[in-house]
């Protein structure tokens, strides 16, 4: 236990969300509650003007008799809220903070509703929280308020093999729902870097893509039907195990809605079939152009990878030293690359794949030859912002899309920035769909680098918008990218939006101060405050 | 003309210019919906014209419906009104399309065999291959939410378009999405425009992912004295590792109207369907040929068919088969040519409950004498269609019996059910839209959002939107 705590202490120092990963996946690990003691400093006061609704909803603390009824409904172990206790519940995995007034963790619908009504009698704000590894802060209490954490309702409740159906509550971790299928040869398709914590809901609330959904499709291609509570206290189904519901799409319309609409609390998704044959291909370049030139006309001459990721350089060198698995250090880029499917196409496509990077150069092509080497291969994908964490006090993860065509010209531009500001920058991303991400290395202790994190971050969105892109694939736009967002929406698309976002969530009680522009200034992102002196230790529950 | 009539049309002349306005009543009956008229039609020429239009229909309280070719606006419950029709053919150009990229983005009003011989160009396409294909256009297409046969493989709508624009109630200019193929900024509000048909908001642009245009494929049919047989090699195709492009299975009255004559006038040519003996059920699939991948699907479907008992089965390429799939595609045209009084519900339940609802909509149909064929969707949605010989009282009773039982049927498995085609007359009396559901409350919000004055195609959708 000692080990834990002495690990989490050092991780913690390293702040920034690689520290929380890293923590949460120990805590998981371990089976343990993290309750850090230490004196939490003032919330901030987020109050803005020409948001005076929020503003109100702010000024309603969280008061003894909220507290007292929260533990009434749930039991007192499922209430938080004491500082020390709310400190994990401060982050998510951007670089956003802000302190909740109270945690809690239902573990049924009928529980979240009960949640819902209270804070509907408080006017207190509510957020929903899966496992808190979102990108853009799209969990984080930005106004306070009550986090409603959706780590008890983990159960599967029903698999339909014959029709490749699973129903599950929201907080069932990714990955575990595609292990719990695979032996019927089914999956979960979507599949985030984070799938080994990353919860179900929060794919659903952030549409979430992964390297394999380039085939496959998002989340939202998944999700079949949902049950959501509305801040109104209302019960909703939308959508059902059965295709085409009649009506408006409205399943649709909730996945990707940021938990701005409603809480989540059932998840209908479809399952895919696991592959017959899969081949992994890793094809290294001594030049970052060639790579993306070799994406570029994969995607023009038709040929559909399962998955085609790119590592740079950097990156490829920060992931050895981690994961070891295998990666050339003395190269500009790798792709990594899966096609699958029937054994006899697969041969096909790897053989097209190969030919298309030889053409562009690669300096060889390494086709993985069993299981165990295609999973370090991957396991070096999806440890890479692992890697990033361990080599720099912090990191901001971009996430940006341009069209594959632009990919050559993007990375270019990108190189240029990083030279601009003088600030390191790796490339680790889902290349197959143009889907950047950027990650930006700074130490948070260095105030002037921090702005010119985001200015450089600031400036690869830009471009990607430019390029006919977009200012996010898959994180979201949550607190970090609100006031992005008129980048490539007029006024009048964002208040339609708003308007939408009113028929669930008429108060704005729900998930304050997210997606829209209409939350903050600018100001807020750029004043991280440092958590200096912290002197976190862990305890066993 | 009336002098609304005729006030109407000045001023959409005013907007769109004369020549873009008919209100010649021999001219308009080109536009009626479920024997109503509209005052006028007007034909905007870009997207300014269309927002001056609803701007004005607004302001004066006129319902307006959106359209393309035509060719689907019969589906839907009747109209509560209709003065105008907003006819967007002009709209037909190609805005954007990076074939390297394989993304695409089109005005509503160009048709997609057009569009799909630009893809072709690039040997790429749009999995839209939707009944009346020949006429219809790209945003009627997507407005009316009907699918195709391709959606075993491709999904629908929702899975490929990427984006839109689009024209609200009130005549302000929207967007969701974007134009790239991984996108997650702002609320999917495109999502609500597939299927809505019209009544959310006047689609202006379309953006969509494109794809590889297929090789040559090949076409797999088997017949089968039972549904359950049929349906079991669904089952063990689903299972299987092949990737089918598309499976259908079809009731031997489907089988009966895809070999008859009314089939023939939509595609010519031979197709595996004429060869079947009378009275079989058929399972139809298409897949790829790919090099050695081809023998493996042949063996496979063959094997399969045969350990779920088929009594005949034949593989052939497009060359001998240029309709199979196309009548497959038609098939709702051509059940609808196929009766004076053609019905068509379209349900959709878990895969593993198709045998029971087959086996109890054959049963109330018999029982009501009247004629069907069902067209079973691979992943569980179908089209069961009602055949009756006449149009009069008693074929409309025996009708509106069975669809009951159906949507009965369908909401005790947990599954959906409406009636996209039904005769005018008959609307009034069946629930087109099946049953009240609970969600209907929040789709009334989401119309008051977008069109608070209510006059998109106004009564035409779900829950008397
Ligand atoms: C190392 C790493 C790699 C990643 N890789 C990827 C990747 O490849 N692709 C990708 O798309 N993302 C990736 N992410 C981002 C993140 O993992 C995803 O966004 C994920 O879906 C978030 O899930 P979560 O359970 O952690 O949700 P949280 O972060 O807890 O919450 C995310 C949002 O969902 C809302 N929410 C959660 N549960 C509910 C509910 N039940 N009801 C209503 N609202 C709810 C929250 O309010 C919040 O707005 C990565 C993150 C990390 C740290």
């Amino acid at each position: 236990m000692k080990f834990a705590a002495q690990r989490l202490n050092r991780i913690h120092h390293g702040a920034g969300f690689a520290a929380l990963h890293a923590a949460l996946a120990i805590c998981r690990e371990r089976r343990i509650v993290w309750l850090p003691l230490v004196d939490a400093p003032e919330r901030r006061d987020y109050s803005a003007e020409g948001y005076s609704r929020i503003k109100a909803i702010c000024a309603a603390k969280m008061n003894a008799k909220l507290l007292h009824d929260l533990k009434e409904l749930l039991g007192p172990d499922a209430v938080l809220h004491r500082p020390e206790e709310l400190m994990l519940y401060e982050y998510d995995g951007s670089v956003e903070t802000a302190r909740p007034d109270c945690v809690v963790f239902p573990r049924t619908t009928a529980d979240v509703e009960g949640i819902v009504r209270l804070a509907q009698q408080h006017k207190a704000p509510l957020v929903g929280r899966g496992a808190g590894t979102g990108l853009s802060g799209g969990a984080i209490a930005r106004h306070g308020g009550i986090v409603t954490s959706f780590a008890r309702m983990n159960r599967i409740l029903e698999i339909d093999a014959e029709n490749q159906i699973a129903r599950v509550q929201p907080g069932v971790v990714n990955s575990d729902l595609s292990a719990a299928v695979a032996h019927l040869g089914l999956h979960f398709a979507p599949d985030p870097s984070s799938q080994k914590a990353c919860t179900i809901g929060g794919n659903v609330s952030e549409n979430s893509g992964g390297p394999h959904t380039l085939a496959y499709g998002v989340t939202t291609n998944h999700v079949l039907a949902l049950e959501v509570v509305l801040p109104t206290g209302e019960l909703l189904h939308l959508g059902n195990s059965a295709l085409d519901s009649p009506g408006y799409d409205l399943t649709g319309l909730f996945v990707g809605s940021e938990g701005t609409f409603g809480l989540v609390t059932e998840i209908t998704v479809k399952l895919t079939r696991l592959p017959e044959a899969v081949k992994t291909l890793l094809a290294i370049f001594d030049t970052i152009d060639d790579a993306t030139e070799t994406v570029a006309e994969i995607t023009a001459r038709g040929i559909t990878p399962a998955a085609c990721e790119m590592l740079d350089g950097w990156t490829i060198r920060a992931v050895e030293d981690y994961v070891h698995a295998g990666f050339p250090l003395d190269c500009a880029a790798i792709l990594l690359i899966d096609v699958d499917g029937l054994r006899e196409v697969t041969e096909v496509e790897a053989a097209e794949v190969e030919d298309v990077c030889r053409v562009h150069r690669a300096r060889e092509v390494r086709v993985a030859r069993d299981a165990r080497e295609r999973d370090l291969l991957w396991k070096g994908r999806k440890n890479a912002f692992g890697a990033a964490g361990r080599v720099s006090p912090s990191y901001y993860t971009q996430d940006g899309v341009i069209p594959r065509t632009k990919l050559p010209a993007t990375l270019r531009r990108i190189g240029e920035i990083s030279r601009k500001y003088n600030l390191q920058i790796g490339n680790v991303f889902h290349a197959g769909d143009g889907n950047l991400h950027p990650i930006i290395l700074f130490d948070e202790r260095n105030q002037q680098q921090f702005r010119d994190t985001v200015a450089a971050a600031d400036e690869i969105i830009a471009f990607c918008v430019q390029a006919g892109g977009s200012i996010t694939g898959e994180h979201g736009v949550g607190m970090e990218k609100d006031r992005l967002m008129p980048l490539i929406f007029s006024e009048a698309d964002l208040s339609l939006m708003q308007s939408v976002r009113g028929i669930f969530n008429p108060e704005g009680l729900l998930n304050p101060g997210k997606i829209f522009p209409d939350s903050k200034g600018c100001g807020e992102i750029y004043a991280r405050p440092r958590r200096e002196g912290a002197a976190p230790s862990a305890r066993q529950s | 003309m009336t002098l609304v009539a005729s006030s109407t049309a000045t001023r959409l002349a005013d907007i769109s210019g004369s020549l873009n306005v008919i209100h010649d009543p021999e001219q308009l009956a080109a536009y009626e919906i479920d024997r109503m008229l509209p005052a006028a039609a007007v034909k905007p020429g870009s997207r300014d014209e269309i927002s001056e239009v609803v701007k004005f229909c607004a302001a004066e309280k006129l319902a307006v419906v959106p359209c393309g070719a035509r060719s689907n606006l019969s589906m839907g419950a009747p109209l509560a009104r209709y003065d105008v029709a907003l006819d967007l053919t002009r709209l037909d150009h190609i805005l954007a399309y990076d074939p390297g990229d394989l993304t695409l983005s089109v005005e509503p009003g160009i048709p997609l065999q057009r569009l799909a011989g630009v893809l072709a160009g690039h040997r790429q396409f749009l999995p839209l291959a939707v009944p009346f294909l020949n006429r219809a256009t790209v945003g009627g297409t997507i407005a009316a939410g009907v699918h195709s046969p391709l959606r075993q493989a491709y999904g629908t709508a929702r899975d490929f378009l990427l984006g839109l624009e689009f024209i609200t109630g009130q005549g302000a200019h929207a967007k969701s999405g974007g134009l790239v193929v991984k996108n997650v900024a702002g609320y999917d509000l495109h999502k609500l425009m597939i299927g809505a048909m019209g009544t959310l908001g006047v689609i202006t642009k379309l953006n969509f992912r494109t794809f590889p245009a297929l090789s040559a494929t090949r076409v797999f049919t088997a017949s089968f004295t039972s549904a359950e047989n049929a349906l079991s090699l669904r089952q063990r195709a689903v299972q299987s590792p092949l990737r089918l492009l598309t499976m259908d299975i079809l009731s031997p009255g489907a089988v009966e109207v895809l070999a008859g004559q009314v089939a023939a006038r939509f595609e010519a040519g031979p197709a595996p369907v004429d060869r079947l003996p009378p009275g079989k059920w058929a399972f139809h699939a298409t897949f790829p040929t790919a090099g050695t991948a081809t023998a493996r699907y042949e063996r496979e479907l063959k094997h399969m068919a045969e350990e779920s008992g088929c009594d005949w089965c034949e593989i052939c390429g497009d060359d001998r088969n240029p309709a199979s799939f196309g009548r497959l595609r038609e098939f709702v045209p051509i059940v609808l040519e196929s009766s004076p009084a053609t019905v068509v519900v379209k349900m959709s339940v878990r895969p593993s409950k198709l045998g029971g609802i087959l086996a109890s909509v054959a049963d109330v149909a018999q029982k009501n004498d009247v004629r069907w064929a069902a067209a079973v969707g691979g992943l569980g949605v179908s089209y069961f269609s009602l055949l009756p010989s006449a149009r009069d009282e008693q074929a409309r009773l025996s009708v509106e019996k069975i669809c009951e039982k159906v949507l009965a049927d369908c909401a005790r498995l947990s599954g959906n059910a409406t009636i996209p085609w039904c005769p005018s007359e008959w609307k009034s009396s069946m629930k087109i839209w099946g049953p009240e559901r609970a969600d209907f409350e929040q789709m009334r919000k989401l119309k008051n959002v977008f069109d608070p004055v209510g006059i998109l195609a106004p009564g035409r959708f779900a829950g008397g939107i």
